[in-house]
């Protein structure tokens, strides 16, 4: 099944939206463009998905940070941390 | 078991240099996965990032009593990493250094020009072929992981870099460029190319899961 435009959404092309995505979300948009980009998606269905999409692009990308150290590399990290603290006394 | 990382800079600081082992081992790992990640970007194998990141641990702790505080311990830390890596990717010639690799990917769409309506039809500019809702209970599934991953380690270094440093590592804008020397603008031209290409890659990853 394919989405439909039914009419043509307001504003900016959706070529230029998903190009002013990351703008938009890092609060670098001018406000002009901020209520375009908002007109926009209130009416594409589709680019309102893009947007989803990239939310849930940074929420998998995010999660790789819940990811543990192999032991091993914390171990040696520890050993490093004890000889620095030696070295220091 | 776990000892919570000391949200306050000071209070962190301040146990590290007291040798407080619980502290070192929360910090380790809550920005360990990231920083190997970091690494990652520079060298060849798993096994010189865990040296790298080791390596930089030794610096940052000699450097820890110095410490003066112009940016968060943080970004100061990640910033070290980032340093050490490039000096081990030099030594591996694995990968220009960093300063000398200007365009890197920079340029390019971030969805295919063909998914968009052209001149002769009803609405240019306007999607062809939209996105399509991705079915939310495998966002958290081992194989999107995967896919997010390997997108990731196909980007250019310095995409790499800095998706590592915003969206694995949880840096601000401010101090992604802090710890990469890059300008803020340059920045989120990088981060742009770089999350576009996720979405993309998890894209075609669903797509091709639903043909299957």
């Amino acid at each position: 099944m394919r989405f439909r435009l039914r009419k043509k959404p307001p504003g900016m092309g959706c070529n230029e939206l998903v190009e002013l995505v990351t703008d938009y979300l890092e609060g670098k948009l001018p406000p002009s463009d901020v209520e375009r980009f908002e007109a926009h998606l209130e009416e594409c269905e589709a680019c309102a998905t893009y947007l989803e999409q990239i939310l849930q692009s940074l929420a998998v990308v995010g999660a790789l940070s819940e990811e543990t150290l192999p032991q091993g590399a914390a171990d040696a990290l520890l050993a490093e941390f004890r000889d620095w603290k030696r070295a220091r006394d | 078991m776990a000892t919570a990382l000391p949200q306050e800079e000071t209070a962190l600081l301040m146990a590290l240099r007291d040798g407080d082992e619980a502290v070192f081992m929360a910090v380790v790992e809550a920005w360990g996965p990231a920083m190997l990640r970091l690494a990652r970007a520079h060298v060849s194998s798993q096994a010189i990032a865990e040296e790298v990141v080791q390596e930089a641990w030794v610096g940052i702790l000699r450097a820890l009593d110095g410490f003066e505080g112009r940016s968060s311990l943080k970004t100061w830390a990640f910033r070290i990493v980032a340093n050490v890596a490039k000096t081990r990717a030099v030594k591996e010639s694995r990968s220009v250094p960093f300063s000398s690799a200007t365009v890197d990917g920079e340029e390019g769409p971030a969805v295919d020009p063909d998914r968009f309506q052209t001149a002769g039809d009803r609405y240019p500019g306007h999607w062809q072929t939209p996105p399509e809702p991705w079915p939310e209970q495998r966002l958290e599934a081992a194989e999107t992981r995967n896919a997010a991953l390997a997108a990731i380690a196909g980007l250019p270094a310095r995409q790499r870099e800095i998706i590592t440093l915003r969206d694995i590592a949880g840096l601000s804008a401010e101090e992604a460029c802090n710890a990469l020397a890059v300008t803020e603008t340059n920045q989120r031209v990088l981060l742009h190319r770089a999350r576009s290409t996720v979405r993309n890659a998890l894209e075609s990853h669903f797509d091709a899961a639903e043909d299957r």
